[in-house]
């Protein structure tokens, strides 16, 4: 099992979501964060002053998958996330050792 | 003039509605700076606004508006009206006969001139925003409405004031209001210092919604603030609310062009800071000006007033939220400009400007009593800044800096997580 996290662009969500759902995930975390990449921020201006505002919103998706689904998973994030512009984010894939599922105690893949 | 002016009933519920108008600026104005703060200072900027309100409506009571309305001396009012003894029955107020006599009952005076004192200092919150002790606060808008907004009232509004006398026009508090105040927030600026990290961090406003929704009931209110100045239910409040409109709205849409042009964005900040420069501008004009003057007035105030933005970078003081940009410099532009398109047809009691065949005369009046309410209102504000600052000290400590005033000060936070 393992697990990918993603962090994209806000207005991505719905696209990524669905995507997931097409690739067989069974469900998905999402929190709000903020941070900067290569990207750098983004500048704001008020009352003409410049500011420069480092940690862009961003969101992050968790999902716990089986290792058969990996692949399609990361793909489907990818292509629904992608503009083709600065700041689309990153994904990543780590190992999982052990999951439980609360309600019925099940462990492994079962419990996904 | 009979010492007896009958009451006119028009005019005393336009009045007295003018009151509330003007007293729910106040409230307005903390929304619009309440937006403009980081979100750990909001709770601080709105109780700022709101303790006037509760301070200055008492204080107005029991001595300032006898400072600032009682006797005949040109210089300062009396101790006459003293916890307004007297004052409803008074069959007028010094200097309020012939031509000037109110038709409105003597109290509902006081409690449109007590709304006026009470937005003024609540105007300097926007320049010592993040920062100013709440205790030195209340201390010092208490001494400023004791010992200069009722001076200046008295010079300016009172037709036995020595700037009344001399000619100088300010329909609705210009001069009292806007410039007194700016030149207040200078001062206090001055002693003060500036908010930790000022220039080297970005301290981007934490509400732009709260802005806009306080632009709207300052826009609101201004109308009991303008027309309400006529003191009655007439053709001249009508000519002050269609131009205090005017102005307002002209003067966003420069802003708007100018940033647009400079900056390359039109933003919902500078459409709600020109509106508000507009409004300022057009307060000393707003009955003594005609036609499409309001327009031009409005427009010159958006353009000079976004421009005046860099005079904080400039010589370096920390004018947290454009108090002097848009409050002194609106001010200034909107007195000295009445000295250019006054015009006698418009309201007989006036002047006519340059413009309109009165030559440089009013114009001069007007720089002299723009002058005079910047210095005075500097010099004793600052006096009175230096004393509460070698005292109880001005500022909060760095920690309750960092920490931010609404938990510093007030034990509250507005957000919980």
């Amino acid at each position: 099992m393992k697990l990918i996290t993603a962090v994209v662009k806000p207005f991505k969500l719905d696209d990524v979501k669905d995507a997931l759902k097409a690739a067989g995930a069974q469900g998905i975390t999402v929190s709000e964060v903020r941070g900067f990449g290569r990207q750098g921020g983004h500048t704001e201006t008020y009352r003409g002053a410049e500011y420069n505002i480092e940690f862009v919103p961003k969101v992050r998706i968790e999902i716990v998958v089986d290792d058969s689904v990996v692949e399609r998973a990361v793909e489907a994030i990818r292509s629904a996330a992608s503009t083709g512009k600065i700041g689309d984010g990153k994904i990543w894939v780590t190992n999982v050792e052990r999951i439980i599922r609360i309600r019925t105690g099940e462990t492994g893949p079962d419990a996904l | 003039m009979t010492a007896n002016t009958p009451i006119d009933t028009g005019a005393t519920a336009w009045v007295l509605v003018s009151c509330a108008l003007v007293l729910f600026m106040t409230p307005g104005l903390a929304f619009f700076y309440g937006g403009m703060v980081r979100s750990k200072n909001v709770l601080g900027m709105l109780i700022q606004n709101v303790l006037a309100m509760g301070l200055i409506s008492v204080i107005w009571a029991v001595v300032g508006f006898s400072l600032a309305f009682g006797g005949s001396n040109k210089w300062i009012g009396n101790f006459d009206f003293l916890f307004l003894a007297d004052v409803a029955n008074a069959p007028n107020l010094p200097g309020y006969v012939g031509d000037f006599a109110l038709v409105i009952p003597p109290l509902a005076f006081v409690a449109y001139q007590m709304m006026f004192a009470v937005i003024t200092p609540a105007l300097i919150t926007g320049a010592t925003a993040d920062r100013l002790k709440f205790s030195a606060y209340a201390i010092l808008i208490g001494a400023w409405a004791i010992l200069v907004y009722p001076t200046v009232a008295h010079w300016v509004f009172s037709p036995n004031g020595w700037l009344f006398g001399e000619g100088a026009l300010d329909f609705a508090g210009g001069a009292v209001v806007h410039i007194n105040a700016g030149a207040a927030a200078l001062a206090v600026v001055l002693v003060l210092g500036k908010r930790r990290g000022w220039q080297r961090e970005a301290m981007p406003p934490h509400n732009l919604p709260f802005t806009v929704l306080g632009t709207g009931i300052l826009w609101f209110g201004w109308f009991g603030f303008n027309a309400g100045s006529a003191l009655g239910a007439n053709g001249l409040a009508a000519q002050a609310l269609i131009n205090t409109q005017l102005a307002a709205a002209s003067a966003m849409l420069a802003w708007l062009v100018v940033e647009k042009l400079r900056a390359g964005h039109a933003t919902t900040l500078g459409a709600a800071s020109g509106a508000v420069a507009g409004l300022v501008a057009i307060t000393p004009c707003a009955g003594f000006v005609g036609g499409m003057a309001p327009i031009v007035i409005g427009l010159v105030s958006g353009v000079v007033c976004y421009f005046a933005l860099s005079l904080k970078t400039k010589f370096g003081f920390d004018d947290s939220l454009d108090v002097i940009a848009v409050h002194l410099v609106g001010g200034l532009v909107g007195a000295l400009l009445l000295g250019l398109f006054a015009d006698k047809t418009v309201n007989g009691l006036g002047a006519d400007g340059w413009f309109f065949g009165g030559g440089a005369d009013l114009l001069g009046k007007q720089v002299l009593a723009s002058a005079a309410t910047l210095v005075f209102s500097f010099v004793v504000t600052y006096i009175i800044a230096v004393v509460i600052n070698k005292t109880i000290g001005l500022r909060v400590s760095n920690e309750d800096e960092l920490v931010g005033l609404d938990q510093s000060q007030h034990a509250e936070t507005a957000y919980q997580a």
